[in-house]
């Protein structure tokens, strides 16, 4: 079997409904909420280098390095905000986000 | 050959001295508040904040008559970013100042305030020069970096780290729809540039429409648009006042900037499918930001629902799809920014026994105890329910005239509804302000707070209708510049 743009595209479009569903339907911890991010950024990298090889393009593997680059940062921002919060509550459960109602 | 490239990049660089200015300023703000720790933040504050005017200033000087692109087409440079970036620094200077003002007398001063409003800007100016797919990342990600640790900037307190937490999930979602998006226009157009992009758009396709709905989500997101609001009362509750002054102001000129630009720009060719996403998206702010907020008693979140509601206008602005439209938009949020500024100065200034208290009751009979302050305030809410002559109006007005002239009457209908119901909250709070029985002194509050009010309410007011024509200059040419 010849394995195409369009199986690329299907892995990716896979991995991005897992994370976007991580996000919504966890209700335990926010550490598996920041790996559910990774994994949708990660789906767009999976999307972008195989449109970069289907296209004989190079934008795409440019964008991205991008990607990489921006998730490493928004990693480190995530995890410190994390962090205040846990020093403040003791606990990170998504439960306990409520002393807002929203 | 090497001579040509450094010449041409020497040239590029001119363009873009408003970010390297800011830029320049947030690294240097790093070192020197590394080296003397909080002591720094008066400074800094302050620096920022001519910083901030001085890159207002040469975001105006730099605009060229003809839309300019540096970078190989990495960024536009025309009368649209010129005009968007010298609001957004403005507007950003006046919320520093604000901030820093507030920190100081809570005896709350960090030196990563004024550096991170900064980098904030940047952000916001890269976003609004966007010209491909890379660039727009790129910029969104500055600018919503820098806000998140922003709201979670008290971090001794819970509220506010539970808002940055909340802000970050949702906003790194945002920024997942959008980038998915991005990577399927990348894909079905073959480019990441938007000059590209617009001729691919030019012959239709579903995969296009299928990334212009994601990456209109992730925008429409950031914008707070209903249904992507979610995030929006909880971030404006739980961050510190001064900081969700910020929010409401720069960066929401800065996403309808960025929206304005992708929908007319690249995607000028598929008009019809996108005009039923914005007239969607409108419709349920503007409802949205009205019936929700009737129930609100804390005036930060009422304040979000005002913001949803408004940017409800500005998307019905850009749903008309004419050059009309789009500097209406502007000229929407050019108004919206100093009266939003203006009311949460007013909200700085509710402070009791050294703590900040922030229910709509708390404002009751302010017109005997400070008079001024109920004076100035009254005049801003009159004009962001829009009540004529002051300047609120004449920003409806203008989004009225572009949605009827678009043919959208039946969305035109809902927006007029909508202001009615939206006045009747606004209207509480100046009751409240004038006839209810007076609650208890406020603290008398710092010049900032008196400074920054008064202007917003002369920038409100209709003696200065003579600003109001020279704003719409500014926004025509702004938007005659990008159109095609």
């Amino acid at each position: 079997m010849q394995i195409g743009l369009e199986h690329y595209l299907a892995v990716a479009a896979a991995l991005f409904t897992i994370g976007v569903f991580g996000i919504f339907v966890n209700r335990k911890n926010i550490i598996i909420i920041l790996m559910s991010i990774e994994l949708v950024l990660l789906s767009v990298n999976v999307n972008l280098v195989a449109f970069s090889s289907f296209l004989g393009n190079i934008e795409g593997q440019i964008f991205a390095m991008f990607v990489l680059t921006v998730a490493a940062a928004e990693a480190a921002v995530g995890l410190a905000i994390l962090v205040t919060y846990f020093r403040n509550r003791g606990d990170i459960a998504v439960e306990d986000l409520n002393l807002m109602k929203g | 050959m090497e001579a040509e490239l450094l010449a041409r990049l020497t040239a590029d660089l001119a363009w873009i001295r408003p970010e390297l200015l800011l830029a320049g300023f947030a690294l240097l703000g790093t070192l020197v508040g590394a080296w003397m720790g909080d002591r720094a933040s008066g400074l800094l504050s302050g620096l920022c904040a001519i910083a901030l005017v001085v890159a207002a200033y040469f975001a105006w000087q730099v605009r060229p008559a003809e839309p300019h692109t540096v970078f190989n087409g990495a960024l536009s440079i025309d009368g649209f970013s010129a005009y968007a970036k010298t609001v957004i620094a403005l507007a950003a200077a006046a919320t520093l100042l604000l901030g820093a003002d507030h920190f100081a007398r809570r005896n709350e001063r960090r030196f990563e305030f004024p550096v991170l409003i900064a980098l904030s800007a940047v952000g916001m100016f890269v976003m609004v020069s966007a010209n491909d797919l890379i660039t727009l990342y790129v910029g969104l990600e500055l600018q919503s970096l820098a806000a998140y640790v922003l709201a979670a900037f008290r971090r001794d307190d819970a509220r506010s780290s539970e808002a940055g937490l909340k802000y970050f999930v949702l906003g790194a979602l945002a920024s997942g729809l959008l980038l998915y998006g991005s990577s399927l226009i990348y894909g079905f157009a073959g480019s990441v540039r938007f000059d590209e992009i617009a001729t691919a758009a030019g012959q239709g396709g579903v995969g296009l429409i299928f990334g212009l709905v994601f990456l209109v989500c992730g925008l429409a997101f950031k914008m707070s648009a209903a249904p992507f609001h979610m995030w929006t009362p909880d971030v404006y509750e739980g961050a510190p006042t001064p900081v969700t002054a910020f929010f409401a102001a720069a960066p929401k000129l800065a996403a309808v900037a960025l929206l304005a630009r992708v929908l007319y720009g690249p995607f000028a060719g598929l008009e019809a499918q996108w005009q039923q996403v914005i007239i969607a998206l409108s419709g349920i702010s503007l409802l949205v930001g009205a019936f929700i907020a009737l129930a609100q008693t804390n005036i930060k979140r009422l304040m979000a629902y005002s913001s949803i509601h408004n940017m409800g206008f500005a998307l019905m602005a850009l749903a008309a799809g004419t050059e009309k439209g789009m500097s209406a938009a502007l000229i929407y949020m050019t108004i919206y920014l100093p009266t939003t500024i203006g009311a949460f100065a007013g909200i700085l200034a509710m402070r009791r026994d050294g703590k900040d208290v922030e229910t709509i009751d708390d404002l009751a009979g302010l017109a005997s105890r400070k008079p001024w302050l109920a004076m100035l305030l009254t005049v801003l809410f009159f004009s962001v329910a829009g009540i004529p002559p002051l300047a609120g109006f004449f920003g409806k007005l203008v989004t009225f005239q572009a949605a009827v002239d678009g043919g959208l009457w039946p969305l035109a209908v809902v927006a007029a509804l909508a202001t009615v119901i939206s006045a009747a909250y606004y209207l509480n709070i100046i009751k409240v302000m004038w006839v209810n029985a007076p609650a208890p002194a406020f603290q008398s509050s710092g010049p900032t707070i008196a400074v920054t009010a008064g202007l917003a309410t002369l920038l409100v007011f209709p003696v200065l209708v003579v600003g109001f024509g020279w704003i719409e200059q500014a926004a025509l040419f702004a938007a005659s510049s990008s159109f095609p």
